[in-house]
């Protein structure tokens, strides 16, 4: 068993779960504002109006019966993910990327029968993947085609950006690359490498996989060390800018970049992970007590942008 | 925005957990509610036992009672005496039980049983009204002894007391002048003395006391003599001058009334038998509460049903307390944030060995079951309740095939509650589904030691004891998650999960 003693958790200024649930979460996200940020839906129409674009919404099964539509409208489609509205950490999301005769194809190649993902629908609607339970809404997006610089340093599934943003600053972020362990989906804990990223540049710090160091991708065998994001601030500035639609103090903005429409927002988080510290190998509270200590904050997305691009840049 | 301050919270939390201390003791001081579950107080049950000869007519049978013996406290009172009417009446300041029969004939023998609790500060007070000494006509020649002794007592003292002792040392035989042998003769001695008391101006009684031995029959009283000093009511050997009551002397009768009348009867004669029991201070303290009006605070008013409901419902603050920590403090994951409390409920009742038997035995069964019904592409809601009536069928299987084959364990099954295990059944199975056995046996193994934990913590004697008896130490237990409430420290799981950081340290 090898531990790590909280001395030196405090000296790298790690956040914990506990703090971060009652010094950050509690203190800085309106309770009223969680409905934006835990229905998918709800957050593309509030960050419609804000300039922050996403993926393109094809149908919103919201009945029973709309199941039966959703089979004649998927008919001359080649991709596309299918989403729980409220469901959280991933779960639920199926991605067909394409069609095989009667079947559809998953993003890591399997394949899926048109009755499977009609029960995987049926399932949405009960509210199996929403966060109390409660009765769901799908929605059907048009499917994101990744840059390929990007692209080809995951395997199989959408590389997407995650940042967290405090009180609309961006204060730290990281990539995420699906592998063979994670079955396409983007989440560190099922398997996905996450690639820290400097604020101020956009380039990659270091990577972990199952929270243990790495420098190749498991799956593509590419190094991990020279990765760079094209248009950081242009991204950073659309991070701050879901500040302003949703009102939340502490939240982790995902983003995506696509090859024909540049950077999109996949979805929100009003508890976004810890393991973006791993990641980075930093600990987020030095960043965080920064803002809170901030005498004057600044009022729009450009300016948050550039000052965390200055002073949370990795020297 | 400012962090607001934590400290009315923390002085929220402070009181909320000194109120409950604090009441806990005092209802431990005062009504004698014990902290340990087994403690034993010693109790004397006194029995008197009345025999008379009756005279073929109506009897009424008086026989004087305690009332408050000094360092004792009543517990109880019972009379056994068939077929007589029986009461206890107040007169003129003391107690007596009354046998009443309108036609009895032969040897009759009656019974009252008293339990006394000794008691240290058991207070007198004082007498109302004020007692008041009564004088005496004396004929010559004891006029003349009378007053010289008791002038040879005041002389050599100073008080109420003194001057008792001197004056029952002078009418020591030993002691004996002209004077005192003329007053004394054997029989009368003690009237004698209260007489002389009186006659100086100093209140005094006769009093009748039993030397309390373990498991004595046929005991009878012995007479004291009780002085009043202005305040209370002083009990003095009448041969020794010894002042005070002894320890193991209970003071049966104390004032000018009889021990016992028998009107419609003779030969009467009164005698005791005692024993020394020992009664669970507990058991003690509940029977006073209804003596004492102090009942309204606790749950032994309830009738037993509901007393033996609110026994589980009390310990579920503990359970509470340990998910709270082990979730907060140590991190460890569980499947559903109560579901191990609700699981360490039915283990308390179940004991843990076949409860968990039973439960991991039903949970597997159903997950294999819930793996058919996934590919029937049903509701959530009915797949629910399809999965509830499969337990209940699981349930109702294994008890029966328990039975059949001798083992009780099986009838244990019906405690767990049906729903949570339905829900847990489908958390599972979504969550094999999705994350892997791996995680599957994460949680349950988290869950089960989380539930585990809390039966322990639950089933400890003391905890159903002190749950129980002062519910206000559950004041304790919120404030306590309250405080882990605000615990923004590591936990335990941290420490391991994030030790790649220690490269970058």
């Amino acid at each position: 068993m090898d531990w790590i003693s909280p001395r030196k958790l405090n000296r790298l200024g790690m956040l914990n779960m506990n703090r971060r649930n009652v010094d950050y979460i509690a203190r800085y996200n309106e309770r009223s504002s969680y409905p934006l940020v835990d229905n998918k839906l709800k957050t593309k129409l509030a960050v419609a109006e804000y300039g922050v674009r996403t993926p393109r919404l094809l149908q919103v099964v919201r009945q029973q019966h709309e199941i039966s539509g959703f089979r004649q409208m998927a008919e001359d489609l080649g991709g596309f993910a299918i989403k729980p509205a409220k469901g959280s950490g991933g779960k639920g999301i199926t991605v067909i990327t394409g069609r095989d005769n009667d079947e559809y194809v998953k993003a890591s190649g399997t394949r899926i029968t048109a009755a499977s993902l009609e029960r995987h629908l049926t399932n949405i609607l009960a509210g199996l993947y929403s966060l109390a339970g409660t009765p769901d809404v799908a929605i059907v997006e048009s499917l994101v085609e990744s840059v390929p610089t990007l692209a080809r340093y995951s395997f199989q599934g959408v590389p997407d950006i995650r940042i967290v943003v405090f009180r609309g600053y961006p204060v730290m972020a990281m990539l995420r690359l699906a592998t063979k362990a994670s079955d396409g989906k983007a989440n560190l804990h099922q398997g996905a490498v996450g690639v820290g990223l400097d604020i101020g540049t956009g380039r990659s710090l270091n990577a972990v996989q199952f929270n243990k160091p790495i420098t190749l991708h498991p799956d593509t065998g590419l190094a991990l060390e020279n990765i760079e994001i094209e248009a950081w601030g242009e991204m950073l500035e659309m991070a701050s800018r879901c500040y302003e639609s949703t009102g939340l103090g502490y939240m982790g903005v995902d983003l995506v970049v696509d090859a024909h429409e540049g950077p999109l927002l996949l979805e929100l988080n009003a508890r976004p992970g810890l393991a973006i510290q791993m990641a980075n190998g930093r600990g987020l509270l030095p960043r965080l007590r920064t803002i809170e200590r901030l005498k004057r904050p600044h009022f729009t997305p450009q300016e948050r942008a550039s000052y965390a691009m200055e002073v949370f840049a990795a020297l | 925005m400012t962090p607001r301050s934590r400290l009315p919270f923390y002085i929220a939390v402070f009181l909320l957990i000194a109120a409950g201390i604090s009441l806990a003791i005092w209802r431990h001081i005062e009504l004698g509610i014990p902290w340990f579950a087994g403690e034993q107080r010693p109790v004397w049950m006194i029995e008197a036992r009345v025999d008379f000869d009756a005279e073929n007519g109506p009897v009424l049978a008086s026989l004087n009672v305690p009332e408050n013996p000094p360092g004792f406290r009543i517990l109880s009172e019972q009379a056994a005496s068939p077929g007589y009417g029986f009461s206890i009446i107040e007169k003129n300041g003391s107690r007596r039980a009354e046998w009443t029969k309108r036609d009895v004939s032969g040897r009759q023998t009656l019974y009252f049983k008293t339990q006394f609790i000794p008691d240290e500060s058991a207070i007198n007070r004082p007498p109302n009204p004020e007692p008041k000494a009564r004088r005496t006509f004396w004929e010559e020649p004891q006029a003349t002894a009378v007053r010289e002794v008791l002038a040879q007592a005041k002389e050599r003292s100073s008080t109420p007391e003194s001057m008792t002792r001197e004056l029952i040392r002078l009418m020591q035989p030993d002691a004996r002048t002209q004077n005192t042998t003329l007053l004394v003769a054997e029989e009368n001695y003690l009237d004698l003395l209260v007489d002389m008391l009186n006659h100086s101006g100093i209140p005094a009684r006769t009093a009748d006391g039993l030397k309390l031995e373990d498991a004595r029959r046929r005991q009878s009283l012995m007479p004291f003599l009780q002085i009043f000093n202005g305040e209370q009511w002083l009990t003095f050997d009448p041969n020794t001058a010894d002042q005070g009551v002894p320890e193991s002397l209970l003071l049966w009768r104390q004032g000018s009334a009889s021990l016992l009348d028998v009107v419609g009867g003779d030969n009467s004669e009164v005698s005791f038998s005692m024993l020394r029991q020992t009664v669970p201070a507990l058991q003690l303290a509940t029977m006073e509460f209804d003596s004492n009006g102090l009942g309204f605070l606790s749950f032994y008013e309830l009738p037993i049903e509901e007393q033996s409901m609110f026994r589980m419902l009390l310990l579920l603050p503990l359970g509470a307390l340990m998910v709270a920590f082990m979730r907060i403090v140590i991190g460890i994951r569980t499947s559903g944030t109560f579901m191990p409390v609700l699981i360490a409920v039915a283990f308390v009742q179940t004991t843990l060995v076949p409860g968990l038997i039973a439960f991991l035995s039903v949970v597997s069964i159903g997950l294999m079951m819930r793996g058919y019904l996934s590919s029937l592409n049903l509701l959530l809601v009915s797949r629910i309740s399809a999965l509830i009536i499969l337990v209940i069928f699981i349930t109702a299987g294994l008890s029966i095939i328990g039975y059949q084959m001798g083992f009780n364990t099986g009838m244990t099954v019906t405690f767990f509650p049906m729903v949570i295990i339905a829900w847990t059944i489908e958390r599972m199975s979504i969550l094999w589904e999705e994350e892997g056995a791996h995680e599957v046996l994460i949680q349950g193994a988290g869950s089960m030691f989380v539930a585990i934990s809390a039966y322990l913590l639950m089933s400890a004697p003391l905890a159903g004891h002190l749950t129980f008896n002062f519910p206000e130490l559950h004041l304790v237990i919120l404030g306590l998650i309250l405080l882990m409430g605000q615990y923004t420290g590591y936990k335990l799981s941290e420490l391991k999960r994030f030790t790649p950081m220690k490269v970058y340290d």
